[in-house]
């Protein structure tokens, strides 16, 4: 069977342990199964933090300073109020400052709905990206964990992964979807690489062809001819992500990609407002429905 | 005072921790009642509010204190009426310190009358009228914002809970620091039932809260959840706030949701039961332990009635 996501992760951190001399840090590691799989069944290279929000990161830090190549692990994302000052202080400033690396491996889990509530269910990864001296990517497959643990590995830098439980039981690899007849191009990250694909699907069926271009480093965004090109085709874009939209990557990215071609682009993210627990009141990553408003409105 | 420092820590996890024999019997009857009436109100809407989510009434995020509810019970019969901040587990505190039920199950049930307006579910509960304060849902953050209440009304009690993994908060600690730098008065209250969701204490630290407490100067009790005990020392401290209690306790049920393990260390419940009866108080307790939970039933079945008409 195909590794997932969360399989992909636990092996990485497995093999990172047993020939890096790596190590995890996170709340809970042990008990509740494992951040939903994604860390080994094992003592060795994991170390159980008391539930010390603020202090917990700045361990981190100092681990990486010390060389061990941590693994920072964040069970939902709201936590990350309380401990970012290690690791957008810190952490991404170290090299610039003092001349020596912090590479601290952020593992930032998004979640949302499902009661959560105004808290936790939510994606925070827009205020990472305003800090110099931190790359944020968002790998939504196995594929690209790989990846980007592959580019942590071989550079100094902390990398704030900003994962998305959504993801975690999903073996596909999600491929760009790019094709001449496209009138329109869509870039999508996090989670809503996921109700994008499906906006696709239904455009399609109303005749309305789409391209999809997938993105997964938010932070540096990749300006490239894979990005750019089915743009310059379509003349116009969307992109979409499960933070907010007001200040967040999407409009940045937005920004970018007009900046680059000229075209027009818009952004879709979480409403200006904070989810509620109750169904009702739920806000996420734009449903399949919004993005396929959002672009017939484009294209009208 | 209880001294735990020579204990082994294991040892401290024991329903008769500081027990004080004979304190049950040393109370006026009506009292010892009230007492019970308050544990049962808790006891009863946790487990309709259970009910609630196995029948997919309450489709949020519920943390239940069963099993804990004297704590809350207890605390409530010395300071009811102050201010109080309590934590993601807060349906018991909230009850016990004469919040209103009926925009608590009209929040659980996700109606626009809820106390958040269905924005929160449980974690975040409150009637400020009554000056109990919400909680956003990161835990122990409730406990620097207890002392920033403390400092803006002098002269007004403050009772600042929160869970033995929240105590291990930075924020938490601090917090401790500066009640005792202002005196400020502030009752802490640990529910201690040695679990941060499934993480058992000993694997997160060494340390107990209470010694913490007396560093910072703070006088700090260590004791089981007989109701009795635990009103004894709310009622006691009072006078000498700031002051921690470490209140050992046992969650009944999952972290969060309905589920059960069955493996709680004791069965708080029970043993109030046994008391009630050596007092000779087995059937007035009986019949409060009825009509609270009939009062229950009623509420919810309106509130379902008056949500399903919607
Ligand atoms: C700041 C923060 N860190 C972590 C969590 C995740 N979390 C939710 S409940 C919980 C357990 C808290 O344990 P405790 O304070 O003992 O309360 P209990 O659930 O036992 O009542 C944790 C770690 C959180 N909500 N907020
Ligand atoms: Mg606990």
């Amino acid at each position: 069977m195909d590794l997932t996501v969360a399989d992909t992760i636990r092996e990485i951190i497995r093999g990172h342990i047993a020939e890096n001399d790596g190590v995890v840090l996170g709340q809970c590691l042990s008990a509740v199964g494992w951040i939903q799989n994604t860390i080994p069944a094992q003592t060795e290279g994991l170390i159980e933090l008391p539930m010390t929000d603020v202090a917990g990161a700045g361990m981190a830090v100092g681990m990486a300073v010390a060389g061990r190549r941590p693994i920072f692990v964040i069970r939902y994302q709201s936590f990350l109020w309380l401990n970012s000052s290690p690791i957008v202080n810190y952490a991404a400033k170290c090299k610039e400052i003092w001349g020596y690396s912090c590479p601290v491996f952020v593992r930032a889990i998004a979640d949302e709905g499902n009661g959560l509530g105004p808290v936790h269910s939510n994606c925070y990864h827009s205020i990472f990206m305003h800090m110099p001296g931190l790359p944020v990517c968002a790998p939504m497959t196995p594929g690209e964990y790989r990846q980007i643990w592959d580019w942590y590995m071989t550079h100094d830098d902390p990398l704030f992964v900003s994962e998305h439980r959504r993801c975690f039981r999903s073996a596909e690899e999600l491929p760009d979807i790019v094709s001449d007849q496209s009138v329109f191009t869509i870039y999508a990250a996090s989670a809503a690489r996921f109700t994008a694909r499906e906006a696709v699907r239904m455009l399609a069926e109303q005749g309305i062809v789409c391209d999809l271009v997938n993105v997964l480093w938010l932070k540096p965004f990749e300006l490239s001819e894979r990005t750019l090109a089915p743009l310059r085709r379509t003349g116009k874009g969307l992109m979409l992500d499960s933070a907010y939209e007001v200040a967040g990557a999407a409009r940045s990215i937005a920004y970018e990609l007009m900046d680059a071609t000229g075209a027009r682009v818009r952004a879709l993210g979480m409403a200006d407002r904070s989810p509620g627990a109750s169904r009702h009141l739920e806000n996420g990553t734009p449903t399949p429905e919004r993005i396929a408003a959002a672009v017939k409105e484009m294209l009208t | 005072m209880v001294c735990c420092d020579d204990a082994g820590r294991a040892d401290l996890r024991r329903p008769d921790l500081g027990a004080i024999p004979g304190l049950a019997a040393t109370w006026p009857e009506a009292r010892t009642l009230e007492l019970f009436r308050r544990l049962c109100e808790i006891r009863h809407f946790d487990l309709r509010a259970r009910r609630g989510q196995i029948e997919k009434d309450v489709d949020t995020l519920i943390y239940l204190s069963v099993g804990q509810e004297s704590v809350a019970a207890g605390v409530s019969m010395a300071m009811r009426g102050s201010w109080l901040l309590g934590q993601h587990r807060g349906h018991s505190f909230y009850l016990a310190f004469d919040g209103r039920h009926e925009p608590l199950v009209d929040e659980l049930l996700g109606l626009p009358t809820g106390c958040c307006g269905g924005m929160g579910g449980s974690p975040p509960i409150h009637d400020i009228e009554r000056r109990i304060v919400g909680h956003i849902g990161l835990i122990g953050d409730q406990v620097p914002v207890a002392a920033g209440i403390a400092l803006a009304r002098p002269g007004e009690r403050v009772v600042s809970v929160f869970g033995d993994g929240a105590a291990e908060e930075d924020y938490v600690l601090a917090t401790l620091g500066m009640a005792a730098s202002r005196k400020l008065p502030i009752l802490f209250v640990c529910e201690d039932n040695d679990l941060s969701v499934l993480t058992p204490t000993r694997d997160r630290r060494e340390w107990l809260l209470a010694d913490v407490a007396r560093g910072f100067g703070i006088e700090a009790v260590d004791i089981a959840d007989d109701p009795w005990l635990v009103a004894h020392w709310a009622e006691t401290l009072s006078d000498r706030l700031p002051a921690v209690m470490n209140v050992r306790t046992c969650r009944g049920l999952w972290h969060v949701g309905t589920g059960s393990d069955d493996n709680a260390d004791w069965d708080r419940f029970a043993l109030v039961r046994e008391t009630l009866a050596e007092l000779g108080l087995a059937d007035k307790a009986a019949a409060i332990e009825s009509e609270t939970e009939k009062g229950v039933e009623e509420l919810w079945t309106s509130r379902l009635r008056t949500r399903s008409a919607k």
